[in-house]
Parts: structure tokens; C-alpha cells; sequence
């Protein structure tokens, strides 16, 4: 494993977690350095507890052993630092998108100590986000007028709108279709790029993995760990035609069929052959 | 040998429209000139939207054929008039009810009874339910207690009201209050809960602490639900007038219909349940309104 540059972001240690009453552990023996700035994916069969260990990081679980430290501080439940952008189901539907997007203005934790200009500089900042994420023309409208596209823009500029130092994102596009996903990938990207905050992202799409990720992380389930840290060379510079390229297509497969192994599951095609053919000769005798 | 091909035809079917580059097709090149299908009837098709029109159709039938009904057994059913008056014979008592014996001094002291066990309830379970449905420790502590509570009539508190608060005002509120008030804090209790976890927790990760949570996320969000609750425990508030005017009462709705009983006025029996009905009828529509005035995001059309 390489060993990021100077200070890690985000330290983990030896980490446990079990849920109450459960027999396995959700999450053992997770070490791993997070650098400022990185942008690292967390992919794995279902079950390996890669959001859980996201909620972790974000404060909203708790672990049971082990270490978790941001910027050299244990986590002891969320706040500003580390903002979560959600599935769905997260925007406030009584306010409109400008409202949801400066919802954090309105709390005390962003608003102590503030002064006049620091009061100017958070409403050019709604602007520029509003502008940033193509939402300007939306900015009136309720959230459940917008496409499900149009709304992670909300969820992930409003996240962004605290200036959080890392961002944590629960499988954000899992309910787009494939052509909205595509572009809230280079959208993304362009906002890493540009906001410097560290970006920690779980999905369970290895394509969106590889493209966003500057390393992929590989979890395996039951008990929930990490299998594998693959580092993805592709640079900073990409475009969708790299989903296309040769390396790219094998260090899919490569992660692909790691995760069939570690899930136990490789697919029995001739069990599949001979159940389909007995399907067909009982549609014939029907 | 023949359904083998209808099974197997769909799937290599399934793939070609996806190929097909997507917008409008029209209509007279996708199909060959046939007869337009037969359209059936779009008001029995399941979950289909019917017209503005036919809505109204539709309910004023609903609401006609029983009073038909109702006028055709009077008339022809050879039912003694004692017992089943006619719908005539019920608005002229309400009529003389309402310009005679105090038919508006009734309807006042009932909607006073009514709304003010009413707002006690509400007063009370909103605060408690929101507490029960935030706090899993308040959950525990009080959710058992209100779901065996509630499941006593409220009937059967009557002669413990009368001997704790007498038989004046109070005991008629109190009834009402019985009634209405357990269900309504378990109701706001899960309208609570039915908040979004990612609502929560996304004002958590924004630094949002507990006292933000509650005013700025939970109540906000469950808002619409609430006064859904609010509307429909209104409804269970009225069924428990007539009980309540069971209680030493010398005025009001309820307890007209019960003095009717004794003198086996049904026209009058009948004339005080329509007014209650009409009565219910229109506070549900004052907070329908409401909730459309006030969360208009719910009512966007397209």
C-alpha cells in the first residue's frame, strides 16, 4: 500500500464495528490512510459494510474498537467538516432549491462569530454553487419539480455550501439513469478539482469507481472488510473515452471478478442452461 | 408448440427498442390505418385519473342516490312516519329547529365542546407524540402506556369524569378529550418517524445540532402529515359529541338527539346527525384547504 503524502485526512485504525445482537462483525481490521485532496471509491458485494464504514467517517455510526481520526482528531459524531450526500430522499422538500442549498446558513454551527462580509461571501458562494451545478434557472423551484439528477445537484451543492473539508458520498447517483449518471461524473470531478476537499465515495458500480476514483477500494463481506486497494492510473485527465480503453476495461474485469469472489458467487451457467431448457420444453407442452 | 413461440418471441423483441433512436413517432407511420381500438371506460381501469367533470358526476350520485333512496322508502315503503320520516319531513324540523328551539344556540355549545377537547388534545399530544417519535428513550417509556390507554372506551370513563370533575362543561370537554387524545399522540408520534433518516442525517453532517434537528428538520418535514392527523382525529372528536352530551347536558347536538329518543321525535334524531355530518364535512374542507394554502409543493400540477 503507498503511503499518502504528508498528514492523512483521514486516519483509520484496526477498525471494529458489530451491530447489537449481531454475529458478525459489520466491520474488522479496517486500516487506511485517506489523503487531503484524494478522491477514493469504495466498491464490494453487498454486505461488506462500505457505507457503513461511510457513516463511520460521517459520525452518524459509531465503532466499537479501533481508531478514527480526521485531521489528527478522533470522530465523536458528525459536524461542518464532513458533509454526506445521500441516495435520495434527503433535500427539504417545504423549501426551494436556493433555501435547501444555504439550509446551512441557518445554523448556529456556521453562523457564530460571523461577520458582514463573511455574511456577503456565503451568499456569492450559494450563487456561484447555484451557477457551478447548472441550477440557476431552478433556483425558485420546489426540489420535487426536478429531475433525480437535477436534485443530487441540490443535495451536493447544498453539502458543499459549509465548505466542508471532506465530502462523503452514500452511492449519490446509484438512482440515475445512465446517461444523467455520466454527466454528474465529469461534474464531480470538476468539483473536486476545484473545491480541494477530500471526497470519500461509495458505489456499487466498479465503472463509476474506477473513472472517479484515484483508488479504488475493495471490500469484501461477512464479516465486513477491506480485500484489496487498487491505485488507478489513469492521471487527472479523463473523459468518458477512457471507460472505453483497453486498461481501463481490464482493471474492471480484474475488479469484477475480485468481487464475485469475495461475495461467493460465481454464476453456475450450465445449472442455468439446463434449467432453461427444461423451462422451454414444459412452455411446449403447455 | 405454439406457446413455446409466445414465450420466446418477447425476448429477442425487448431488445429492439432500444436501438430505436427515442422522440415522437408519428402516429400514422407507426401504424397502418385500422379502426381505433376500443377504448374501455377509464373509470374502472386501476389507479387511472378520471375528469374534473366526471369526479363531480360521480359524487353527486354518490350522495343523491341515498337520500332517493331514503325518499322512495318513505313514500312507498310503507313505513310507519314515526320511524322513518321523510327527507321532507326532516327539513321542515330542522327548519323549525333552527328558527324555534335554538338549533344555532345548539350547534354553537357542541362545536365549542367539540373544538375545545379538540385543542386540549392537540395542545398536548403534538409536543409529546413529536417527543415519542424523536426519542426512542420517550418511545419506550410512554408508547406502551398510550397503546393500552386507548384501547379503553372512553364511554366507560364517563361515571370516573362525573365523579372527579362533575357535570358541568369540564366533564363534556373531558370526554371528548378521552377520546381523541391517545390515538392522536400515537398518530403524530408516526408521522414523525415517517421523516426521512437522510433528512436527519443530512442536517446532522451540516453541523446541525439537536434543537436545529427538531425545529429546522423534523417538524418542517412532518408538517403536512400533522395536520392530515389534526384533520382526521377532528372527525373522531365529533363522533364522541353524542357521548359526551350523554353527561348531565341540557343543550347541544348530542344531547338533542338523545332527548328525541325519549320522545321518539326521528325527525329530529335525523335532522341533528345531518347537521353533525354537514358540520364535519366542512371543517374537513377548511383543513384541506389549509393544507393546500399552506404546503403548496404537495399540490403542483405536471
Amino acid at each position: 500500500m503507498n503511503t499518502p503524502t504528508p498528514t492523512p485526512k483521514i486516519q483509520i485504525r484496526d477498525l471494529f464495528k458489530r451491530f447489537d445482537g449481531a454475529a458478525l462483525n459489520a466491520l474488522e481490521y479496517i486500516s487506511l490512510d485517506i489523503a487531503p485532496n484524494e478522491f477514493v471509491t469504495f466498491v464490494g458485494a453487498s454486505g461488506c459494510g462500505k457505507s457503513t464504514l461511510l457513516r463511520t467517517i460521517g459520525g452518524l455510526e459509531t465503532h466499537t474498537s479501533g481508531e478514527l481520526l480526521v485531521d489528527g482528531q478522533p470522530v465523536d459524531g458528525p459536524d461542518i467538516h464532513r458533509a454526506m450526500v445521500f441516495q435520495h430522499y434527503s433535500l427539504y422538500p417545504w423549501m426551494t432549491v436556493g433555501e435547501n442549498i444555504r439550509f446551512c446558513r441557518q445554523l448556529a454551527a456556521h453562523t457564530r462569530n460571523r461577520t458582514s462580509s463573511d455574511v456577503e461571501a456565503a451568499s456569492g458562494r450559494a450563487d456561484a454553487l447555484l451557477r457551478l451545478m447548472g441550477l440557476q434557472a431552478s433556483e425558485h423551484a420546489w426540489p420535487n419539480q426536478l429531475s433525480g439528477g437535477m436534485q443530487q445537484r441540490v443535495a451536493i451543492a447544498r453539502a458543499l455550501m459549509g465548505r466542508p473539508g471532506i465530502l462523503l458520498m452514500d452511492e449519490p447517483f446509484g438512482a440515475l439513469d445512465a446517461q444523467t449518471r455520466e454527466v454528474m461524473h465529469d461534474l464531480i470531478r470538476h468539483v473536486h478539482k476545484l473545491e480541494k476537499a477530500t471526497v470519500v465515495f461509495v458505489t456499487h458500480d466498479v465503472e463509476e469507481a474506477i473513472y472517479l476514483g484515484g483508488r479504488v477500494v475493495l471490500m469484501a463481506p461477512r464479516p465486513g472488510r477491506i480485500d484489496t486497494v487498487y491505485d488507478v492510473p489513469f492521471g487527472e485527465q479523463r473523459d468518458q473515452d477512457l471507460k472505453h480503453a483497453p486498461e481501463f476495461l481490464a482493471l474492471k474485469r480484474e475488479i469484477l471478478d475480485r468481487i464475485r469472489e469475495t461475495a461467493g458467487m460465481k454464476t453456475d451457467l450450465e445449472q442455468l442452461q439446463r434449467l432453461s431448457g427444461a423451462l422451454a420444453t414444459d412452455s411446449a407442452a403447455a | 408448440m405454439s406457446s413455446s413461440h409466445v414465450i420466446t418471441v418477447p425476448v429477442s423483441d425487448a431488445a429492439i427498442p432500444v436501438v430505436l433512436p427515442a422522440g415522437p413517432v408519428s402516429p400514422a407511420l407507426a401504424a397502418p390505418p385500422s379502426p381505433p381500438p376500443r377504448r374501455r371506460p377509464r373509470w374502472l381501469t386501476v389507479r387511472a385519473p378520471i375528469s374534473r367533470r366526471a369526479y363531480w358526476v360521480l359524487a353527486a350520485v354518490g350522495l343523491l342516490t341515498p337520500l332517493l333512496v331514503w325518499a322512495a322508502f318513505a313514500a312507498f315503503g310503507g313505513m310507519d312516519p314515526t320511524f322513518l320520516p321523510s327527507p321532507a319531513a326532516v327539513v321542515a324540523k330542522a327548519w323549525l329547529w333552527a328558527t324555534e328551539s335554538g338549533l344555532l344556540e345548539d350547534a354553537g355549545i357542541s362545536i365549542y365542546r367539540v373544538v375545545t377537547g379538540f385543542l386540549i388534545s392537540a395542545v398536548i399530544a403534538l409536543p409529546l407524540g413529536l417527543l415519542i417519535g424523536t426519542f426512542r428513550s420517550v418511545q419506550a417509556l410512554l408508547e406502551p402506556l398510550t397503546d393500552f390507554i386507548r384501547y379503553m372506551p372512553a364511554v366507560a370513563f364517563i361515571p370516573l369524569v362525573m365523579l372527579w370533575i362533575g357535570i358541568d362543561e369540564g366533564s363534556k370537554i373531558a370526554i371528548i378529550f378521552i377520546g381523541t387524545f391517545f390515538q392522536m399522540v400515537l398518530m403524530v408520534a408516526e408521522d414523525v418517524r415517517r421523516v426521512p433518516a437522510a433528512q436527519v442525517e443530512a442536517a446532522q453532517t451540516m453541523g446541525a445540532n439537536r434543537r436545529e434537528l427538531i425545529e429546522k428538520v423534523i417538524l418542517p418535514s412532518a408538517k403536512p402529515a400533522l395536520v392530515d392527523t389534526l384533520r382526521i382525529t377532528m372527525g373522531w372528536a365529533w363522533t364522541y359529541l353524542v357521548v359526551a352530551e350523554l353527561v348531565a347536558a341540557n343543550s347541544g347536538l348530542g344531547f338533542a338527539i338523545l332527548r328525541a329518543q325519549r320522545f321518539l321525535q326521528t325527525d329530529t334524531i335525523f335532522a341533528g346527525i345531518i347537521v353533525i355530518g354537514l358540520i364535519g364535512l366542512l371543517t374537513d374542507q377548511l383543513f384541506r384547504l389549509a393544507h393546500r394554502k399552506a404546503f403548496p409543493w404537495l399540490y403542483l400540477k405536471g
